[in-house]
């Protein structure tokens, strides 16, 4: 029986998490978070897993990367802050390849900023934020249904391609409650098997050795290239978006997360005035929809990208569009999310601007 | 003719040829860990987490599972593998930079959860990899390539007792400073290393053994001035001795 | 379509956040969808606190709001800091046993309920957010009475002599007053 709960976002994605097998959690308090910290805490122990309040979130990420080196599902959870103070702990756990999973419920930035939700975490999840030439997965979900269906993901392509996942969440998603139907419990043991090249302890075997080190250039070259390979598999595999009434759609708007669930209000209310508009919603922000946004502004007269943020994922809206059509842009930021009526606002705008 | 073989190398190293400088300690301590592995019967249940430094390659050197963690992260990645593999057997091998000037928080509150696991500190009191910079625990006056005249309170304030800090943390388990300059410190530190592995082994908390070493080339020395150097300056910065110890007698 | 926009505002204390998880959820168990969003951080450790609940036929692009369409206000500093952003024929439910003053607004629904004295007479002051509760529904029919029984046994428990019980009791007891 599916059976629907009341949950909030954190505690949502948390006990997601814990159906998804993870039984390792590692992680820093931090505002608007704090309750997948707390829920970590009080779960973990009943179902026979390891919590640990980390020193900090440069402490956590390395407990990450050495409980992932054993090839067992591990998290953690975070904010904006704490998620820069990751960043040194990403790029060896993407050289190393290590499955793990990161939730970003992003605030107000940029430094202390406030705990407000924002979407201003996107260069530093899509684009690195760490040294070197790597990428993570990014998922944003838009409602806390799709948060708990995205966590399971987030681990199962993180087994994969052997590759960190982030999800990025926001306060707004991490703070609210809504209905949720939760996916099965999944047994640890029948979980992808990593023993080819996980650190358990050598026993009768070769030992293992993982890192994201070699001192020779043109070995390190090769590895970089292994890298690669295997970022073009996830843009062939994993790349997902939703669109929303665009077939017949005269203008096109574009959102993810939280953002993506507010747009959805805004096409209704804008078709109510007779404004044709449809949505596209990336939900990987790496790998970006690039072709398929394309596709879905064919014939448009606009695009309207809409953040929480100054305009980040509207470079990649415009490297997907090109020339083709006007791309612009409507955010707000500093912790504040746009209403439905200042998007309509914007879209009438654009729209008398177009005619 | 049969062949008696007297002395061979421990099963726990790998056979790799170490890449350390002539004169270098590092070589030595490598040895006597892998000694106290075999003889512990530890081996295929052993992890190791090499640190950014000179021992940077130590991971390729020791036949166990490894890797080498970020620059003085090295207890914490331990923490994560030891949380996750409960039975399994996790040392970090660390040196003064790695261990005591950007990995101090890793370090004390590692220490302080008395996480099951070893750490071996090697302090020769100055930066080998990058090229002889002034470590945590350079002595005072002495000079490096960042303390040129020599390092005063003033502008560096004074040299780190990681010992005597960490033996107030109510995690530790185990707690030595030794050297390896004369077959007795040889002795002493092999036998340091294996209660320290056995406090692990028993469930009792952190352990960390510290060894004073040399660094003949960054210090501007041959092998035998710095074995010197060692005894008359540095161990009278670093007392050698016995911290901490809740292991009692294991043998 | 139907929408329902309540933001409930009050004294940290005067149980505004339960008052919305139950309202949140009762619609669930009526298969509409719902959403629950606090005020969170440093003003909820001992300041005022609110939450916005939003109910529809529809899925909820918003789960927050400039513009409230129903606002419950428990205290002083809830009516002065939401009465102004009510939409026009809005509705605002007062707690008339704090609140000494009218409020300046007359192009919307005004409802005073005693909620203290009406929870005081049930054995428990602290239910006074449930006798508002009532109130407002018996105003909007936002979820019916079943479906807050069967939210407040998912919160409490289903035994008699439950939590659940008093709650609702404080439930009818608010509805009541409005519709004398």
């Amino acid at each position: 029986m599916t059976e629907k709960t009341m949950v909030k976002g954190n505690e949502a994605m948390a006990e997601a998490a814990i159906r998804a097998g993870c039984r390792l959690y590692f992680g820093y308090p931090i505002t608007p978070q704090s309750e997948f910290t707390e829920y970590m805490a009080k779960r973990l122990p009943e179902v026979g897993g390891s919590f640990l309040q980390s020193e900090s979130e440069v402490s956590a990420v390395n407990m990450i990367y050495g409980a992932a080196c054993t090839g067992r599902r591990v998290l953690t959870s975070t904010s904006g802050p704490g998620f820069s103070l990751m960043q040194e702990g990403m790029s060896y756990i993407a050289g190393a390849e290590l499955p793990s999973v990161f939730v970003n419920v992003v605030r107000g930035g940029p430094g202390l900023g406030d705990i407000q939700p924002a979407q201003s975490d996107y260069f530093q999840a899509t684009k690195g934020g760490g040294h070197g030439d790597y990428h993570a997965v990014v998922l944003g979900p838009g409602t806390i249904q799709e948060a708990v269906e995205l966590i399971s993901d987030a681990f199962d392509i993180a087994d994969r391609y052997r590759t960190p996942v982030i999800v990025l969440a926001d306060g707004m998603l991490g703070q609210m409650m809504e209905p949720v139907i939760f996916g099965k419990y999944r047994d640890p043991d029948s979980l992808p098997d990593h023993s080819e090249w996980s650190l358990t302890g050598a026993g009768k075997r070769e030992p293992h050795k993982v890192t994201s080190f070699n001192i020779d250039p043109y070995e390190l070259e090769k590895m970089n290239m292994r890298y690669q390979a295997k970022y073009k598999e996830i843009i062939k595999n994993e790349t997902r978006y939703e669109t929303i009434r665009t077939e017949d759609a005269d203008y096109l708007l574009v959102g993810f997360g939280t953002m993506g669930r507010i747009l959805g209000s805004v096409i209704r209310q804008a078709r109510e005035q007779g404004i044709k508009v449809g949505l596209f919603r990336p939900i990987t922000l790496w790998p970006f929809p690039y072709d398929q946004l394309k596709k879905s502004a064919k014939g448009k007269k606009y695009v309207l990208d809409v953040e929480m943020s100054t305009g980040q994922m509207v470079e990649d809206v415009r490297l997907a569009v090109g020339d083709s059509l006007p791309v612009h842009f409507y955010g707000r930021t500093g912790g504040v999310v746009p209403n439905p009526e200042e998007v309509l606002q914007a879209l009438r705008k654009h729209t008398e601007e177009a005619e | 003719m049969s062949v008696l073989t007297t002395f061979k190398p421990p099963k726990a190293l790998s056979g790799k040829e170490f890449t350390y400088c002539p004169g270098c300690q590092h070589g030595t301590v490598h040895r006597l860990i892998a000694e106290v592995i075999d003889e512990l019967q530890i081996q295929g249940r052993t992890i190791m987490v090499a640190p950014v430094g000179c021992s940077v390659f130590a991971y390729e050197f020791f036949d166990v599972d490894g890797t080498v963690a970020a620059h003085g992260r090295a207890p914490a990645v331990a923490t994560g593998m030891k949380r996750a593999l409960k039975d399994s057997v996790v040392f970090t091998y660390q040196g003064d930079g790695d261990l005591a000037a950007i990995g101090t928080a890793e370090i004390v509150h590692a220490a302080n959860r008395g996480e099951k696991i070893t750490t071996i500190f090697i302090n020769n009191a100055i930066y080998g990899m990058t090229g002889g910079q002034m470590a945590p625990t350079t002595l005072l006056g002495m000079k490096t390539s960042t303390c040129p005249y020599g390092r005063t309170v003033e502008n560096d304030g004074y040299p780190v007792h990681v010992c005597e800090l960490l033996k107030e943390t109510g995690g530790i388990a185990y707690l030595e400073r030794t050297t390896v300059n004369t077959p007795q410190d040889i002795r002493k530190t092999r036998k340091a290393l294996r209660k320290a592995f056995t406090a692990q082994l028993k469930g009792l908390g952190f352990s960390l053994v510290e060894v004073l070493s040399t660094c003949p080339t960054n210090w501007g020395m041959n092998p035998i001035e710095a074995t010197e150097w060692l005894e008359e300056n540095l161990k009278r910065e670093f007392k050698v001795g016995l911290f901490v110890d809740k292991v009692g007698d294991d043998q | 379509m139907k929408e329902h926009v309540l933001v409930a505002s009050g004294f940290g204390g005067q149980g505004i956040m339960l008052l919305g998880q139950i309202l949140a959820t009762a619609a669930m168990v009526e298969d509409k969808y719902s959403t629950w969003l606090p005020s969170y951080g440093p003003e909820m450790r001992g300041g005022t606190a609110n939450c916005t609940v939003v109910i529809s036929e529809e899925p909820i692009g918003s789960p927050v709001t400039d513009s409230p369409r129903q606002v419950i206000a428990m205290n002083i500093p809830s009516l002065i800091k939401f009465e102004k952003v009510i939409q026009q024929e809005g509705l605002l439910v007062l707690n008339s046993s704090v609140i000494d003053r009218d409020p300046e607004r007359d192009d919307v629904e005004i409802v005073r309920v005693e909620a203290n004295e009406i929870a005081e007479k049930l054995g428990n002051t602290r239910v006074a957010n449930m006798v508002i509760l009532g109130a407002f529904l018996a105003k909007t029919g936002a979820v019916s009475e079943e479906s807050i029984s069967k939210a407040l046994e998912m919160k409490f428990g289903s035994k008699k002599d439950s939590l659940a019980e008093l709650n609702m009791k404080a439930i009818r007891a608010g509805a009541e007053s409005v519709r004398k």
